[in-house]
């Protein structure tokens, strides 16, 4: 049955105040981000454009603040982690799957507890075992914490569960072992999932503050979040620069949202339907 | 060891249906597939495969818990040494004022988000599950909010909630208010302006959810409505909707969970203030332990709110029971 015009036109003026509400603070941030010292950002009404657009404010955070530094860290804690969570949770997941052993049953309930507890009660012990194990103000300490969530896991085992046993048994009477079952047969047909997990391990990461915050009091291992948050306290009055420096660390995320939108939202969906 | 099974199976029944095994080959076969494996490395892969995970989880979440439950029984404060005070600290919540203060804030957060981030974003879903031109553009720019981390996003906020700001000039400007709002200076606003920017956040996150509920529902159903003369409107009502039920079930627990653990849009927007109004539970727990050393203190919050966010898990786990 098709739409009539009218339902498609109410459809569409839906989606255009819906994307106001969600583009209209970015797009006033650039805004702002975008004008000139000489330019009254706190003129009312206020200016929605620019007068002189320019981008002397990026260069003016990036002389007062290391941003690239902050860009590299960020983006390094977030790979160590991503990877991590992808390899261990995709080889905790085979045995889950596939193997009968001793104690899968407490394993099990050990991991699902392990989903209800929130980090803000743990954040107090884990420092103090961050501490002890010399991992603070390290690149290690930021990202161990991460490295493996029992959601990823259960991923994982809910995709290994949905490939067929014979292939598995194949291999094994080819004389395959184990990890090589995991690495060459199991590990390729479970890419969607990897791609999901990968996803959803990224914005975690990629957003994190409070751990960060933390774990580091050496601003040279400062990431994007802590680094934004820095240059807000510093200069709290100068919007301009807050915002460049807000924007500075939503492009590189966006980008790499625009090129995976794919993996963002249809992964998104699949951990749903799953999770 | 399935494999071993299927293995043992196999040569079993060919040995007895060909008559080529005799009995004492076929106890001794029966005898080598069933004993346990020995202690060699084959008995060890499933532990294996399972270490990396095990160890960061184990020393990651697992221990910190046993560690904080037994820290809230102690006058834990990193600098002297702690001793154990038994149920001093909760005692000690309990009489203090700003610990219910907090808790009453964040019951009350979870009061007025969840309900709207289970509703509003079903509309969502509903508004961009078309095959229209450009509703992958659409999709992107709700999921948009997801994405920003949430310091961003609590800074993009104070800025929009300025009092001369973008917000009060579209409210002025339309009429809706007389006078500049202070959203977040005023103590009898702040706390719903910041649930305002949670609700922002978590809109993008839970139409994806309710996205894939949508397709998950046999396209048939709507067809045969269609044919019935069923308006599309009563197709939303009682087709849609009933069918969502365990997506819904799962966004309520997803949300209310995520509301308990408020923390950084209060802390990059008011710190807590004005005079306390924005004190969440994690922000009270965050103080305690980081600001005043309280760490006994301030893990016996934290097993407060554990358990509170255990019962909302297993409410949870009812809902979904229910629905099946």
């Amino acid at each position: 049955m098709k739409s009539s015009p009218l339902a498609i036109a109410l459809r569409y003026l839906g989606l255009l105040c819906v994307a106001m509400l969600t583009m209209g603070p970015f797009l006033w941030l650039l805004s702002t981000a975008l004008k000139s010292g000489g330019e009254n950002i706190f003129a009312y009404p206020p200016s929605l454009l620019p007068e002189h657009a320019t981008f002397e404010n990026f260069g003016r955070v990036l002389e007062t603040q290391p941003f690239i530094l902050y860009l590299k860290n960020s983006v390094l804690v977030a790979l160590l982690s991503v990877t991590a969570n992808l390899v261990f949770a995709s080889l905790a997941a085979y045995p889950l799957a596939r193997m009968e052993f001793r104690g899968k049953n407490l394993i099990f309930v050990a991991l699902l507890s392990s989903m209800m507890i929130p980090f803000q009660l743990l954040m107090i012990p884990v420092y103090d075992l961050a501490i002890s194990l010399g991992l603070q103000n390290s690149y290690l300490g930021l990202v161990l914490p991460h490295a493996c969530t029992a959601f990823g896991v259960f991923l994982m085992r809910q995709a290994f569960l949905g490939i067929p046993k014979a292939l598995e048994e194949s291999a094994l009477l080819e004389g395959l072992n184990r990890l090589q079952i995991w690495w060459y047969v199991l590990v390729p047909l479970v890419k969607p999932s990897l791609a999901t997990l990968a996803v959803f391990s990224f914005i975690a990461v990629w957003g994190d503050f409070l751990w960060p915050l933390i774990i580091l009091d050496d601003p040279s291992l400062y990431t994007l979040p802590l680094g934004v948050n820095r240059l807000a306290n510093t200069f709290s009055m100068d919007w301009r620069l807050v915002a460049a420096g807000a924007v500075f660390s939503i492009l590189p995320i966006l980008a790499v949202f625009l090129f995976s939108q794919k993996y963002f939202i249809e992964g998104a969906m699949r951990g749903a339907v799953k999770g | 060891m399935q494999t071993r099974n299927t293995m043992r199976e196999e040569l079993l029944t060919s040995g007895t249906g060909q008559g080529q095994l005799t009995s004492r080959v076929r106890q001794k076969l029966q005898a080598a597939f069933t004993s346990r494996p020995s202690f060699g490395l084959s008995g060890l892969t499933p532990y294996l495969f399972l270490l990396p995970a095990c160890v960061i989880i184990g020393a990651f979440v697992l221990y910190p818990m046993l560690h904080a439950i037994m820290a809230s029984l102690t006058d834990y404060n990193m600098i002297t040494e702690s001793r154990f005070v038994g149920l001093d600290n909760y005692k000690l919540l309990v009489q203090d004022p700003f610990f219910w203060n907090s808790l009453k804030n964040t019951l009350l957060y979870l009061l007025v988000v969840v309900p709207v981030l289970v509703i509003a974003p079903i509309f969502l879903a509903l508004l961009v599950n078309h095959a229209l031109p450009g509703i992958k553009f659409f999709r992107a720019v709700f999921y948009l909010p997801v994405i920003t981390s949430l310091v961003v996003t609590g800074l993009i906020w104070k800025w929009v909630y300025e009092e001369q700001g973008i917000l009060n000039y579209f409210l002025l400007s339309t009429g809706i208010t007389d006078n500049p709002v202070a959203f977040l200076t005023d103590p009898a606003n702040a706390l719903y302006s910041v649930m305002a920017v949670t609700v922002w956040t978590g809109l993008g996150y839970y139409m994806v959810i309710y996205l894939a509920g949508l397709q998950s529902i046999p396209k048939h159903l709507y067809e045969a409505a269609d044919v019935e003369g069923v308006s599309k409107w009563r197709q939303t009502l009682f087709i849609t909707i009933p069918l969502l039920k365990p997506s819904i079930a799962i966004v309520a627990v997803m949300s209310s969970i995520a509301a308990m653990k408020v923390f950084e849009e209060v802390y990059v927007m008011t710190q807590g203030g004005p005079l306390d109004a924005t004190k969440t539970l994690v922000y009270f727990i965050y103080q305690s332990a980081f600001e005043e050393f309280e760490m006994g203190y301030a893990a016996a919050a934290g097993v407060v709110l554990f358990l509170l966010t255990l019962i909302l898990s297993l409410v949870n786990l009812f809902l979904l029971r229910k629905d099946r």
